[in-house]
C-alpha cells in the first residue's frame, strides 16, 4: 500500500533535483525557469499529498493557486527573457548587468 | 504488489526522471520534452491521489500551455546552447553539495514526524465521499463559496500576466508598413477616384 511518505519522497526528489538544476546550469536562464517549474511541482505533489491523505479539500485548492502563479511566472519570466535578448543578443545570466546590480 | 502501487511506482518515476534529464540534457528542446514527461507523470500521481481536477488543469496548462511556451521560446531564440553550458563541469561538484546536503536534511524528516492531535480537527472543508459527489464539483463548491475572492485575485494575476507578457514583447518596427485604420475609414471616394469615360478605340 503506497503511503503518504511516498509521495513525500517523490516530491522531495523533485525538489531536490529542481535546486540541483538551479546550481547545474547557472548560466542558461531557459533551464533555470524550468527548474524553478519543477520545484513549484514538487509543492503541488506535497499540498494534493496531504490534502488527500488529511480528506482536506483546501490543500488542492491552494495547489490550484500555485499553479496559477506558476504559469503567470513563466509566461512574465519568457517574456523578459525575449526582449533581453532582442537588446543584448544572449541569454546568459552574467551578461544581466544592464543595471549594474 | 496492487495496480495502484504499480501504478504510482510508474508515475513516480516518470516523474523524478523527467526531472532529472530536464535538468541534464544537452538540448534545451529535450529539457522542455522531459519537463512535459514530469508533468504528464505527476499529473498521473494527482489521479492516484484522487485530485482529478488538478490532473487535468495539469495536462491542460502545463503541458497544452506553459510547456510550448517554453517550446517556443526555446526554438525562437538563437542562442548558442554549447557555450552557455560551457562552465558547466565546475558547477558539477557544488551542485552535487548542495542537492546531497538538501536531499539528508530532507531525508531526517522521513519517518520521524506525525500528524498532530488537533489536525483531523483542524480541517477546513473535509473531502466529501467519492460516490457523493466527484472531486471536480466539491472542488468547485469549495472555491466559489470559501476562497471567491482568492479566485477572482488569481484571475487578475493571469491578467496582469498577460498584459505584462504582451506588453514586454511588442515592438514597432519603424521601417514596416502597417494598417493605418482611422485613415482608411476617414478616406473619401469623391477625392480618391476619379470617373473618366473612355471612347470605345481612342484610349486615354
Amino acid at each position: 500500500m503506497v503511503g503518504l511518505e511516498h509521495y513525500l519522497a517523490v516530491a522531495a526528489a523533485l525538489f531536490v533535483i529542481g535546486i540541483f538544476g538551479l546550481f547545474l546550469n547557472r548560466k542558461n536562464v531557459i533551464i533555470l525557469l524550468m527548474s524553478i517549474e519543477l520545484m513549484l511541482l514538487a509543492v503541488n505533489i506535497n499540498l494534493v499529498a496531504f490534502s488527500s491523505y488529511l480528506g482536506d479539500l483546501v490543500g488542492q485548492v491552494f495547489t490550484l493557486f500555485v499553479l496559477t502563479v506558476a504559469a503567470a511566472e513563466a509566461a512574465i519570466g519568457l517574456a523578459i527573457l525575449v526582449s533581453f535578448f532582442r537588446n543584448r543578443g544572449t541569454i546568459a545570466v552574467e551578461d544581466v548587468n544592464v543595471m549594474k546590480g | 504488489m496492487s495496480v495502484a502501487d504499480f501504478a504510482f511506482y510508474v508515475f513516480a518515476l516518470t516523474t523524478v526522471a523527467g526531472g532529472m534529464f530536464t535538468v541534464l540534457s544537452r538540448n534545451p528542446v529535450h529539457s522542455v520534452l522531459w519537463l512535459i514527461t514530469a508533468f504528464v507523470g505527476s499529473a498521473g500521481l494527482f489521479v492516484l491521489l484522487g485530485a482529478e481536477f488538478l490532473a487535468m488543469l495539469m495536462m491542460i496548462v502545463y503541458v497544452g500551455a506553459v510547456a510550448v511556451l517554453f517550446l517556443f521560446v526555446v526554438m525562437m531564440l538563437d542562442v548558442d546552447f554549447a557555450a552557455l553550458r560551457a562552465g558547466m563541469a565546475k558547477q558539477i561538484p557544488i551542485a552535487m553539495l548542495i542537492g546531497v546536503v538538501l536531499l539528508i536534511e530532507l531525508g531526517m524528516i522521513f519517518g520521524t514526524w506525525q500528524f498532530s492531535d488537533g489536525a483531523e480537527a483542524a480541517r477546513a472543508s473535509l473531502t466529501p465521499a467519492m460516490d457523493e459527489i466527484h472531486n471536480t464539483a466539491a472542488l468547485g463548491l469549495v472555491i466559489y463559496d470559501d476562497y471567491l475572492i482568492l479566485f477572482q485575485l488569481a484571475g487578475l494575476i493571469l491578467l496582469v500576466a498577460m498584459i505584462g507578457a504582451i506588453l514586454l514583447t511588442l515592438r514597432h518596427r519603424t521601417n514596416v508598413k502597417r494598417q493605418d485604420v482611422l485613415s482608411q475609414m476617414y478616406r473619401d471616394p469623391a477625392k480618391s477616384l476619379e470617373m473618366i469615360d473612355v471612347k470605345p478605340g481612342q484610349g486615354l
